[in-house]
Parts: structure tokens; C-alpha cells; sequence
């Protein structure tokens, strides 16, 4: 199971994964980033840039 | 049909967005991370349409820009872009397109940007050109507070915190309405609503189903097609004097409005992506 990089937790990970998704850890509450598929990977979402936004 | 997906993150609109294009049987679906590429001013992904979805304006925007360059369908169009992911651009064609919206002035230095705002009145709101979810809004209600945030963000802003876009605050009732354009139609609206003078739902604003009237709907869509049209949200205030358009958004978020409206939002716009009819198809 992948665990989080900040509490070592196992996350919820859904059931139709993507490179690049987003997620919260349900323990310490950081959000986290799918880094990898194979194996699930998982870092700390970078924080959000001036430009962010739709 | 190969669609390319341009994106860094995956937030839950895009995760929505993948499931209905995974689930067409005619789409083949290509996935570009704009963290991993690297243009040379000539090729392009082998895709036939490009749907953005970057969380960043500035890579959209530029990589918009080569792949129309390299011959790519897109979605949104660069231009379109470029008009919404600036909010001095995007008054400018709103304005030469006669769409309302708030009175608004643009300054380049502390002292004719205060000027300008004395001009308007108090209140005001000092915006930055490029942002969104409502950060760095400034409500300034007297001559004291502009002061202080035009010399702050002189000082510690970027050189683009320089440029002063200021607009007249519009008295909006604890709530604004989001209206969501696909093509050429208005396919949902909701309210948002908040006790805060910022309603944005990234800053706590709550969605509620507004019913598209024909002035919501016709509004909406002149101020999509004065940006250049495509796949828009369009933010309007209810003002004493009609509806104005306060902001173009080209790359929308749209998680909050689909349990709201009861539109299955991210359908419509890959319907879009993938029509033949749409005008942007070779």
C-alpha cells in the first residue's frame, strides 16, 4: 500500500488512478500527489503558484 | 478520435473529465503533462484536438500558442486564453464588444492608480491582472487603505503587481452567479453564495442552481464569443442597474456545479471537444 510521505499513513487511493492526481491524506490532512503508477507512488502536491487557477 | 489531455495536476474536474472521455468508445485518449514537455517551435503531438486543463495560466497560454502553431486544434483556442488569463485584457474585449460589466480603470504607477481610484469612489477593488480563485483581492474603502496596498504592492509585488487594475466595487447581495458556456450554448448557471464579499467557492462560496434565464443565457454567451469563445465560465453580478460581467474563466472548474444544476457538465464539453461540427475542426 502506498503510504504518505509526511505521516505514513495509507491513503484512499481510488479506483481509477492517475499520474499527477491529487488527494488528501485522511490523517495529517497534507495533500498528496500520485508520482507514480507502478507501484503507487506518492509526494506532497506542490504548493500553489501565482498563476494558478481556471 | 486521439485527444490529447494538456495538464500538470489532476484535480477532481479533470479525474471527471478522463472518465467521460475514457468511456467513448471513438476516443483514444493522450496524456500531456506539461511538466514533461519540451517544445521545439515545429512538432507537435501526434493527437487530433488538444483539451487544457493546466493549473497554471502561463504554460496553458504558451503551449496553447505552439501547438496552434504547429497545426493543432485546441481547446480552448490560444487567443481565448490569452484574453481570459488577463483581467485588463479581458475588460478591454468585453468592452469592445459592448458587453457591461464594472467600471473599471488600469494605472501604471501608485500615484495614477490612486488617482483612478478617487476617480471611481470608494468602494473599490484592486485586482491583479493574473490570478484566480479570489487571491490577492483587495476591497479598499477609503483613501488610507489604498494608500497602503498600492505601496505594498508596489514594493513587494512583481513587476506585474505594478500594474493597478481597478475596479468599481459592485454591491452584489452575498452571492454572484457562475454561468458555464459550451459553444454556443449556456449550459448551467449556479449562484454562489457567501457572507464574505468574496464568493468565490475556493474561498468557501456555496453552489445553488440558477435557473438560466434568456438575459443570464444571452449575456453569458456574448461575453464568451467577445473572448473568443469555446468552453467558458462566465462570473456575473446582479447589479441595480442589470447584470455586468465580472470575470472570463477559460479553464473552469466545474466539480461544485454538477450535483447543483443537475448538468453533466464534463459530457457537454467533451461532446464539444469531440464534435465534427465544432468551427475549430479541420
Amino acid at each position: 500500500m502506498p503510504v504518505c510521505p509526511v505521516c505514513d499513513a495509507e491513503p484512499m487511493i481510488s479506483d481509477d488512478p492517475v499520474e499527477g492526481e491529487l488527494l488528501e491524506c485522511e490523517d495529517c490532512g497534507v495533500e498528496l500527489e500520485i508520482l507514480a503508477l507502478d507501484p503507487i507512488t506518492l509526494g506532497e502536491a506542490p504548493d500553489a503558484e501565482e498563476d494558478w487557477g481556471e | 478520435m486521439r485527444v490529447g489531455f494538456l495538464h500538470s495536476l489532476i484535480r477532481k474536474d479533470e479525474k471527471l473529465l478522463i472518465a467521460e472521455l475514457r468511456g467513448r468508445s471513438d476516443v483514444e485518449l493522450v496524456f500531456l503533462d506539461d511538466r514533461k514537455l519540451a517544445f521545439d517551435f515545429a512538432s507537435v503531438p501526434d493527437v487530433d484536438v488538444v483539451l487544457e486543463r493546466c493549473i497554471n495560466h502561463s504554460r496553458a497560454m504558451h503551449a496553447l500558442r505552439l501547438f496552434e502553431g504547429g497545426g493543432l486544434d485546441c481547446v480552448n483556442r490560444y487567443e481565448v486564453s490569452r484574453r481570459c488569463g488577463d483581467k485588463i485584457l479581458t475588460a478591454a474585449s468585453l468592452r469592445e464588444c459592448g458587453v457591461p460589466q464594472p467600471e473599471a480603470r488600469v494605472a501604471f504607477t501608485e500615484a495614477s492608480a490612486l488617482e483612478a481610484i478617487e476617480e471611481l469612489g470608494y468602494p473599490v477593488v484592486l485586482k491583479p491582472a493574473v490570478g484566480s480563485w479570489g487571491r490577492l483581492l483587495s476591497r479598499i474603502n477609503d483613501r488610507h487603505a489604498a494608500e497602503t496596498v498600492l505601496e505594498h504592492k508596489a514594493i513587494l509585488g512583481s513587476y506585474h503587481h505594478s500594474i493597478f487594475f481597478v475596479q468599481k466595487y459592485v454591491e452584489k447581495g452575498g452571492r454572484d452567479i457562475r454561468a458555464f458556456v459550451v459553444g454556443g450554448d449556456c449550459v448551467a448557471a449556479i449562484y454562489r453564495s457567501s457572507g464574505h464579499w468574496i464568493t468565490n467557492t475556493a474561498r468557501g462560496g456555496t453552489a445553488s442552481n440558477c435557473p438560466v434565464t434568456s438575459e443570464i443565457g444571452e449575456l453569458s454567451l456574448r461575453a464568451a464569443e467577445a473572448v473568443g469563445g469555446g468552453v467558458v465560465a462566465v462570473d456575473l453580478f446582479e447589479s441595480d442597474g442589470g447584470l455586468l460581467v465580472n470575470e472570463v474563466n477559460y479553464t473552469m472548474e466545474f466539480r461544485n456545479s454538477i450535483e447543483a444544476t443537475g448538468v453533466n457538465i464534463p459530457e457537454r464539453i467533451v461532446s464539444y471537444v469531440v464534435s465534427p461540427d465544432r468551427a475549430g475542426n479541420r
